[in-house]
């Protein structure tokens, strides 16, 4: 029996500078896991992913990451992809340092 | 220091101009993501966990104060400020974005640096002894050597698919610090009964998912013969070894289910076959290469000012520990140790690095070394300017008299930075760091070699560390597993797994019990860590580990 499916979020990089973003319901790709699209859908998870593998002059690496609702949005299950919503923990850098920024414009 | 020639330099702007070209065509979509992805691995150029990682190669460790001065602007101008040196003597810019990489290619090569092959299944960057050409214990400096293998390496037509990545180490000392037994193929440099230089050459060693130790091919391969027979066993892996399973690809995979006898044959009938061509262009090359590796003219220097400095503490601490001897008596290999308590193993900021290369000028003839151990090294140093060099040093948060103690920690980047990473390597050599310095035990508990990777992949070369860590995903949760009694050197061991993992918080205090009971059970303070180990076994070392095991074990 195959195990029931858990909600996903599509995530990948972006192409020039490979900040982690996320892919919006609005189909923007945004810096914050918050903002991003939680599907609760196995086939509409597929598809969305093949959506986002489709802009490849935008984003590299696209793939669906387990996340569960929260009080300010999506949030991510596994520790790496917490790790990837804030940064190394060695240095401030990435996004833990950097004020949310624009999003990122659709091709 | 090896200067590129003409060639050289033409050959390195045609790549860095066509990579350029294919930056530019993938983001005009004239090439996708699963054209373009090998074409900027073969360029360093990686996609990690928060950003692009690029991996510029220091081969054999060597870098002159130039280089590093511009490793130093390259990190201001396109990175965060700083630079991650690697075991395997590359350094790591974590931040680069895409569209700048071409431009940080060019200013590489501006000083005769690049990332060429430094990922991809190819002959990857060349490693030697840091202290090469500086040892006191030292046949000959195996540098001219591992560049002769780097330029035979780079572009090679051959060898651009094999299998699986594949790494070489040379080292020309009896005491190998280049960890030849657990590289694709290392070769220490040795003498026959005749008193004549050679290479004993070992290949199918390796670390990661398998490890093995390296085994001997030949006992004694003449000099001449070097190249022609490393070609053969690259030719001899690159057409059995599997391409099936990319867990099997490695060439001591291929060693260990053919045998060392029939891989041994296979390799030698390559060679007689192919070493008649080498009709001595490879060996005027040699000879040329190695000009370029003349030792600078020393100056002899009065190292009173040395002995009168070891009346300060802080001083004759750093002499004890970051000092090794020179060829010369009147000079000392200096260590500079990137591992003050709690940074980050590896890491230098760009201030850093320009201070060691104005250091490297004034006080070490402008030469620098990158250790696999993550440190910085100032091969030829006069001692009579040891103390004012640590005077600097010490200004500079660079003066951490640690060399080869508990906090001397090789930690991979694990899943701070690394997309292949299953746990985070950083934040556990900082605590441990951090312990042992608050418990002022380090000088106490003398050499110890802690190594702690991220993953199975074993970038941290924990299987060799006397206590080695690796950091798994045990149910979503951060697990470390501790292996004891491994051994990078000649005497090269790869430990045993002691039980079950800990979690971060566990694993730090279990450090402590280890080591609290090697201080019990050592027969005196000259019984190091790892001679204690081999003498007692295993098992009072694990009831240390887990006490309660041991308790119940006793009711």
């Amino acid at each position: 029996m195959s195990r029931a499916f858990t909600p996903k979020v599509v995530t990948a990089n972006d192409l020039r500078s490979g900040e982690v973003v996320y892919l919006a319901e609005t189909g923007e790709w945004v810096p914050e896991h918050g903002r991003a699209e939680l599907i609760t859908d196995e086939a509409e998870a597929q598809l969305r992913l093949l959506q986002a593998e489709g802009q490849s002059l935008t984003v590299v690496g696209a793939y669906l990451a387990e996340a569960r609702p929260g009080p300010r949005g999506p949030e991510p299950v596994h520790f790496r992809e917490a790790f990837r919503t804030r940064g190394p923990s060695n240095y401030a850098h990435g996004k833990q340092a950097e004020a949310a920024g624009a999003t990122l414009p659709r091709t | 220091m090896y200067r590129y020639n003409d060639f050289d330099e033409a050959f390195l702007a045609e790549r860095n101009a066509q990579f350029r070209a294919q930056v530019e065509r993938r983001l005009s979509g004239a090439l996708t993501e699963e054209e373009f992805r090998p074409l900027r691995l073969m360029n360093g150029l990686y996609l990690q966990l928060h950003a692009y990682m690029l991996r510029v190669a220091i081969p054999y460790g060597t870098l002159s104060s130039a280089q590093m001065r511009q490793l130093a602007l390259i990190a201001e101008r396109w990175d965060k400020g700083y630079g991650h040196f690697t075991t395997r003597q590359n350094i790591q810019f974590n931040w680069p974005k895409l569209t700048d990489v071409p431009d940080m290619l060019d200013a590489l090569a501006e000083v005769g640096l690049h990332a060429i092959q430094t990922s991809g299944n190819t002959i990857r960057n060349v490693t030697a002894d840091h202290f090469a050409g500086a040892a006191a214990d030292e046949i000959e400096d195996p540098r001219p050597v591992a560049e002769l293998l780097r330029q035979w390496s780079t572009d090679h037509p051959e060898f651009q698919f094999l299998p699986r990545k594949f790494k070489i180490a040379v080292t020309g000392s009896p005491n190998d610090r280049a960890v030849t037994k657990s590289h694709d193929i290392g070769l220490r440099m040795i003498r026959n009964e005749a008193g004549e230089p050679g290479y004993e050459v070992i290949a199918g060693g390796g670390l990661g998912r398998t490890p093995m130790l390296g085994k001997v091919l030949r006992d004694f391969l003449p000099k001449a013969d070097l190249l022609p027979y490393v070609e053969a066993i690259l030719a001899t892996y690159n057409l059995i070894g599997r391409r099936d399973n990319k867990y099997k690809a490695r060439i001591k995979i291929t060693v260990h289910e053919e045998g060392l006898e029939k891989f041994r044959s296979l390799v030698e009938a390559e060679f007689a076959r192919i070493r008649p061509a080498f009709g001595g262009a490879d060996q005027a090359l040699l000879a040329e290469i190695e000009a370029h590796f003349a030792p600078p003219a020393f100056a002899a220097k009065d190292a009173a000012a040395y002995e009168a400095g070891r009346a300060d503490p802080v001083f004759r601490a750093w002499a004890d520990t970051n000092l090794a001897p020179h060829k010369r008596d009147d000079h000392a290999i200096v260590s500079i140790s990137l591992k003050a308590h709690g940074q980050t193993p590896g890491d230098a900021t760009a201030g850093q690095m320009r201070l060691m290369a104005d250091l490297a000028d004034a006080y070490a003839y402008g030469e620098l070394r990158i250790s696999h151990e993550q440190n910085v090294i100032l091969p030829h140093v006069a001692k009579a300017d040891l103390p004012v060099l640590h005077a600097r040093l010490l200004k500079a948060g660079l003066g951490t008299a640690n060399i080869g103690l508990v906090s001397d920690i090789i930690a991979c980047p694990g899943m701070d930075y690394c997309a292949l990473a299953t746990a985070r390597s950083i934040p556990i050599a900082q605590e441990i760091a951090t312990r042992f310095e608050e418990l002022k035990l380090e000088h106490e508990i003398g050499p110890l070699k802690i190594k702690i990777s991220g993953c199975i992949n074993a970038c941290g070369h924990h299987h060799v560390g006397h206590i080695g860590i690796l950091g798994l995903d045990r149910a979503g949760v951060e697990n470390y597993q501790i292996t004891l009694g491994g051994d990078h050197t000649e005497s090269a061991a790869i430990g045993d797994r002691a039980g079950p993992g800990f979690s971060a918080e566990e694993l730090i205090p279990a450090i402590e019990r280890l080591l609290l009971a090697y201080l019990e059970f050592r027969a005196e303070p000259a019984e190091t860590f790892l001679m204690a180990y081999r003498r007692l076994g295993p098992e009072p070392f694990k009831a240390a580990l887990y006490p309660g095991e041991a308790a119940r074990d006793a009711a």
